[in-house]
């Protein structure tokens, strides 16, 4: 290899990791939405989403405040567990997580709502639980949109860029993700570098959409949709 | 027998229903959006009436003043409007979804062969045809021995022929298990074919009808 890896495991680690927290919460936060009505659902919805359409430095502040070691969550993790998320590439997993959430959400809630409601009454008419409604009937069918969404909330995670690097910083070797090596060694002057990892991370983006493509196609066949 | 009285209010006028049904098979005809499928609804527990009751034998499916029994618990075999299979899962899944893994399936392997499917048995619903779908939605609402079984345009989509030898299939189950029958139907024909008695609901009234 020419150049140091490490960026690019640091990069999967941190995308893997913040990918399954988005995914375990995006399907209890989308399985709720799309079941109750609430006063102020729109408003809750709202904030959900929020980081789509925030400047990337404005949710690196926002995490900065919450999470540095006089911030309301930095100082409880601090206390509690030992732990600094500033400057770690813990912070990077944390700022990959929040904007990879409203993807991940959209997709979840977007699947969720396709599965017709007539199976999910014909298996309670069948005598099948909640949970085992959900299990064998309601998630598999949901299953491709949430795919598709994981996938997107993984690329959505390599890619960070902006809150990483105010919450994580630069430290090479420890929170040096991808994007972040592609915009210092620009900074450097070390162009062979940059374009070493943006075709790296550019075929891993157009590998992964077209596989997705081509599964979703496969499952759609399945499902008898097409 | 079912004892149905009960009153739900819809967007447009008031569904009113008042009827008792021993092990017959009884025709719900109307134009549609008249309340027939709200009506079946409410005997499944997907709905729930405003006021009134509804009960099959000692079973209260719905009494003022108490929670509705849940849908779980009615022990109704229901066949929707499209039949509403699931995508992902082979016929016999579909089928066996709602049983046990101990349970006995001779009744089933009987309905199987009775409807004419155990063909299909490994394919999917994509794979089979509108009468082939609907004979497997009825093995699939037969399957759990339902002590009432609500049919919502089951022979809608179907041609002449499939849909003459359905019905006859539907009448010689009936014969054999003997439980109470209510099919939703826009063909007065259907009704004359296959029902004891016929009631007739517009804009939520209904009215018994006299076989001809």
């Amino acid at each position: 290899m020419p150049y140091d890896v490490s960026p690019f495991f640091l990069s999967l680690k941190v995308a893997g990791i913040s990918t399954f927290f988005v995914f375990i919460t995006c399907l209890l936060l989308a399985r709720f939405m799309a079941k109750k009505e609430f006063f102020g659902k729109s408003f809750v919805e709202s904030l959900i989403l929020l980081p789509l359409v925030l400047p990337p430095t404005v949710i690196g502040f926002g995490l900065i405040y919450l999470f540095g070691v006089n911030g309301p969550l930095g100082s409880l993790l601090e206390q509690w567990f030992g732990v600094r998320v500033v400057f770690t590439w813990g912070g990077a997993v944390i700022a990959s997580f929040v904007v990879s959430v409203p993807l991940m959400y959209q997709s979840t809630l977007a699947a969720f709502e396709q599965v017709d409601p007539r199976w999910e009454n014909v298996a309670r008419t069948m005598g099948l639980s909640e949970w085992r409604i959900f299990r064998t009937i309601t998630f598999p069918l949901a299953w491709p949109g949430i795919f598709a969404g994981l996938i997107l909330s993984f690329a959505r995670g390599i890619g960070e860029f902006g809150a990483t690097l105010m919450i994580a910083g630069y430290i090479p070797g420890q929170t040096e993700t991808v994007p972040l090596a592609i915009y210092f060694a620009y900074e450097a002057g070390q162009m062979g570098k940059a374009a070493f990892w943006v075709l790296i991370i550019s075929s891993l983006g157009l590998a992964g959409i077209s596989w997705l493509n081509y599964w979703r196609r496969k499952n759609s066949v399945r499902l008898g949709r097409e | 027998m079912l004892h149905v009285d009960f009153k739900k209010r819809l967007e447009h006028f008031e569904l009113t229903v008042e009827f008792e049904l021993r092990q017959e098979i009884l025709a719900l005809i109307g134009s549609s959006g008249s309340g027939k499928t709200t009506l079946l609804n409410c005997l499944a527990g997907i709905n729930q009436p405003d006021q009134g009751e509804i009960s099959l034998g000692s079973k209260h499916f719905y009494k003022d003043g108490q929670k509705p029994l849940k849908i779980q618990k009615r022990n109704v075999g229901y066949l929707f409007q499209d039949y509403a299979l699931f995508p992902h899962w082979n016929v016999e899944r579909n089928i066996l979804s709602g049983l046990s893994r101990k349970a006995d399936l001779t009744h089933v392997k009987e309905l199987t062969e009775l409807l004419g499917i155990n063909a299909l048995l490994q394919k999917y619903p994509h794979q089979i045809s509108g009468g082939e779908k609907q004979r497997v939605a009825l093995a699939r609402a037969l399957a759990a021995k339902p002590d009432i079984l609500l049919l919502d345009e089951p022979f809608s989509a179907l041609d002449d022929e499939t849909r003459s030898r359905c019905q006859g299939e539907l009448l010689r189950i009936h014969e054999v298990w003997q439980i109470p029958v209510i099919f939703v139907t826009h063909r007065k024909a259907d009704a004359e074919t296959l029902a004891d008695r016929v009631i007739r609901i517009e804009k939520g009234q209904m009215t018994e009808q006299q076989r001809t």
